[in-house]
């Protein structure tokens, strides 16, 4: 009875949801990032390493005297440059997406390491800047802008995909890009500027690691949260709403792990909290995604006139 | 037709020296076409002679190695879909462009409002959709996703999607090939009225009825050269059969066999699928020796289910399968082939042959473990490529040799090399899926050819077609597939075909009439 009302405690506390909301915004960033690539078929497996880069180039704009929103915007746009190297090898030259996903991550993460090492090459403590302050609001609403700018995503994506021209076109060339072509769309274009916006969004969600939850860069800080996202996009069914409901859950069990190891002192080795959001995730998974319906052309290159 | 100021009818198309190779294969041989407002066009043609890629050059998917495309007067720019849509040419390809996971709507109106718009106005879209269905007879739901549509609906939609880009030429690539004999007459219904109001249309087609249906000018492409051009009432079948083949040709016939004992029984079989509606529907089927049984329907019905079953890939849930007149259960396709089963798959690329393996190890691909091409679990290379050699000059398959790759080979010799394969030992049931899809009247006339000489021999078959004209021409009995059920074996000429199109189409309250006929 004792774990059940201290259980109930720990879900009616502000600062239990509070940390859920923070927990949660890389993941819905990333995970729309991902979704968005993928709606227009090609499979996104940099997402790590993109990660990576925006937490590294927004922190290291802040840290060389730059303002936050511009560690915001200088995160965006190196996300949407190697969404453009991931879109150039994947989609005019048709390779692996596997195989190039996989590489850009090695490049994106080695990459931040060094970059930051080379400006930074004595550091042992790594150096602090003063992050995103939460917003002045009660309860769990007091979060910082980051935090927004991830909800109003949601929305905004969701819209983009469902009510303009644009989305329906992206929605096309990942379902059938040769339909999309013979309406006159320009399945390359289409597929490139949908992997850069993607791509930029999950550099966002790297940059909120370093500019809002962190007030420092650590070498292996995204810590496999790309990898979660990947698997939130299949959970969301490529549906912007489900992603947001996906990245909440696996921050419940997160926010929850945390507080369950404080909790049993040591019954438990702490490893096995420290597992459970991504068993459940893997549970989630399997009972969601059975039925889950992918756009058709994912991972399928398109050549023009290909017999 | 329309007619222009000087009383002769507006040209809307023209198509000079049009030329298109793929490597060293001459596709179009410096074609060149006139098309009138008001005219449907008939290019006729075998498989490969190069009428797809004709229209393919026009619809800008492919850019032409020489010659120019003018349209309404213009010039059109090569290689741009999007050029050809704004001169006004839509195209409804034999594949259907679709996404079958949006809706309707979605794929008409894909592409044609500036991307850059904030909102799509998708009440309009919707309203001129309805406007443009009702006016040309093409019923559809706009927000029925795509999955969900028939064949037919389906093809409505592509139809919908040219007309709504104000085409006024309209192409349509084997628009027939997978709607039954009613969807048919209702598709040339259709096209007529197009042409009331002033579309031209390009209808290619290697069926002859329907360029008589519905065509005014036939265009005879063969070997990628434009042979003839005529007005349809001008000329007949068998002139247009010869311009396509380049000589006579004459149709395989069966002739009157008594037939033997059953080598395959089918009773109130039931095969399971993951969703819904069984696949196969207490299906009860009787294949005897020397008799072709012809299952027809539209695609999609449970013939596979059907092929499946019967080379022991799937398994009944309920039922029994009864192969010479013992039972058979939950047998794997080698235990199949050792029964005597052989079959011919639906789709020789994928299930047929392996395209990167040689002609000799495709051929003992189910026997490799017979102790004529392997002993002690070694290959004896020299017994199999001696067999592939014989097997080569049997069946006229003409290839480089037992050691060429069977991706090199064209669609028709691929065939013959299944066929081969199939036949060559003698089988008791013989399982044909669509065994001439794609072929030319040559190729299909030997194996029709084949398969009667199976059966004469004393096998039993069991042919598997959409081809609605194949069946009619092959089969001793008739059974239409529909939604995995299976109507009784209608003797051949029992049945009209009309009233196999209304079966194929799911009205089985017809069936007591016809069966009262007898």
């Amino acid at each position: 009875m004792d774990i059940v009302a201290s259980l109930l405690d720990i879900l009616v506390s502000a600062a239990f949801w509070t940390a859920v909301l923070r927990i949660a915004t890389p993941y819905v960033l990333g995970t729309l990032g991902e979704l968005i690539c993928e709606r227009a078929g090609v499979l996104n497996l940099g997402i790590e390493g993109i990660m990576t880069l925006g937490a590294m180039a927004g922190w290291m704009t802040v840290y060389q005297g730059g303002g936050l929103w511009a560690g915001v915007l200088a995160a965006a746009a190196c996300g949407a440059l190697l969404g453009l190297l991931h879109a150039a090898l994947t989609v005019p030259l048709g390779l692996s997406q596997h195989v190039t996903g996989i590489g850009v991550t090695l490049l994106g993460t080695s990459l931040s390491y060094f970059v930051y090492r080379l400006v930074l090459p004595q550091a042992s403590t790594p150096p602090t800047i003063v992050p995103f302050q939460p917003l002045p609001l009660p309860g769990a609403l007091a979060q910082t802008p980051l935090t927004y700018v991830a909800l109003a995503m949601v929305a905004a994506i969701a819209y983009v995909l469902y009510r303009t021209p644009v989305g329906l076109a992206v929605r096309m060339v990942g379902e059938n890009p040769a339909a999309a072509e013979a309406q006159g769309l320009n399945v390359t274009a289409l597929r490139i500027g949908a992997v850069m916006a993607g791509s930029a969004l999950m550099a966002l969600a790297g940059a909120f690691l370093t500019l809002s939850a962190f007030n420092a860069f650590f070498f292996n800080m995204v810590n496999g949260r790309g990898w979660i996202c990947i698997a939130l996009v299949v959970f969301a069914s490529w549906r912007p709403g489900k992603a947001l409901v996906g990245a909440l859950l696996f921050a419940v069990f997160d926010a929850l792990q945390l507080r369950l190891q404080q909790m049993t002192g040591g019954v438990l080795p702490y490893q096995v909290f420290l597992m459970m959001p991504y068993l459940l995730s893997i549970l989630a998974l399997v009972l969601v995604a059975r039925r889950a319906s992918y756009p058709r052309a994912l991972m399928i290159p398109y050549r023009k006139g290909e017999r | 037709m329309a007619l222009s100021a000087t009383g002769e009818p507006e040209v809307v198309l023209r198509l000079v020296g049009i030329t298109k190779r793929f490597g060293t294969l001459l596709a179009n041989d410096s074609v060149s076409l006139t098309l009138h407002a008001g005219e449907v066009l008939a290019l006729l043609g075998e498989n490969g002679a190069g009428k797809t890629t004709l229209m393919n050059i026009l619809f800008g998917h492919y850019v032409a190695d020489e010659g120019t495309i003018e349209a309404f007067g213009r010039p059109l720019p090569p290689g741009s879909p999007r050029a050809a849509l704004e001169a006004g040419i839509g195209m409804v390809h034999q594949h259907f462009t679709l996404a079958d996971n949006l809706s309707v709507l979605d794929n008409v109106t894909v592409g044609t409002e500036s991307l850059w718009r904030i909102r799509s106005d998708r009440r309009a879209a919707r309203a001129r959709l309805l406007e443009l269905a009702q006016r040309f007879g093409l019923e559809v739901r706009p927000d029925a996703v795509v999955a969900d549509l028939s064949v037919g609906e389906r093809q409505r939609v592509e139809i919908l999607k040219a007309l709504y880009r104000d085409a006024r030429i309209l192409i349509l690539d084997e628009p027939t090939a997978v709607l039954t004999p009613q969807e048919s007459a209702s598709l040339f219904d259709t096209l007529r009225r197009l042409t009331a109001d002033g579309l031209a249309v390009v209808f290619i087609s290697h069926k002859m009825n329907e360029v008589f249906a519905a065509s005014d000018t036939v265009a005879v492409l063969r070997a990628g050269k434009l042979v003839a051009t005529h007005a349809t009432s001008d000329t007949d079948r068998t002139r247009l059969a010869e311009l396509m083949v380049g000589r006579a040709v004459t149709p395989a016939a069966p002739q009157p066999l008594a037939a033997g004992e059953p080598v395959l029984e089918l009773s109130h079989v039931t095969v399971a699928s993951d969703h819904g509606r069984p696949l196969l529907d207490a299906v009860d089927l009787a294949v005897r020796r020397r008799q072709v049984i012809g299952i027809a329907g539209v695609s999609g019905n449970g013939q596979t289910a059907l092929a499946e079953l019967v080379s022991g890939l799937v398994h009944a849930e309920a039922g029994s399968v009864t192969l010479k007149g013992a039972p058979v259960e939950r047998a794997d396709p080698a235990a199949m082939i050792r029964l005597g089963v052989a079959r011919i798959p639906e789709d020789r690329h994928s299930a047929g042959l392996v395209g990167a393996m040689t002609v000799w190890e495709n051929l003992i691909a189910e026997r490799y473990r017979a102790p004529a091409f392997s002993r002690l679990g070694i290959l004896r290379r020299g017994a199999a490529r001696t067999y592939a050699r014989r097997v080569i000059a049997d069946f006229d398959v003409r290839c480089p040799g037992p050691e060429a790759r069977t991706q090199t080979l064209s669609g028709g010799n691929m065939q013959k090399l299944i066929l081969g394969r199939t036949l060559a030992h003698k089988p008791d049931l013989i399982l044909a899926s669509q065994p001439t899809r794609g072929l030319d009247i040559g190729a299909v006339s030997y194996v029709h050819g084949r398969l009667l000489e199976a059966r004469a021999a004393g096998a039993g078959v069991l042919l598997i077609s959409e081809d609605l004209d194949e069946i009619l021409a092959l089969a001793d009995s008739i059974a239409v597939i529909h939604r995995g059920r299976l109507t009784p074996l209608l003797p051949n000429g029992r049945a009209s075909i009309s009233q196999l199109g209304l079966l194929m189409a799911g009205h089985w309250d017809i069936l007591p009439e016809i069966l009262d006929a007898a």
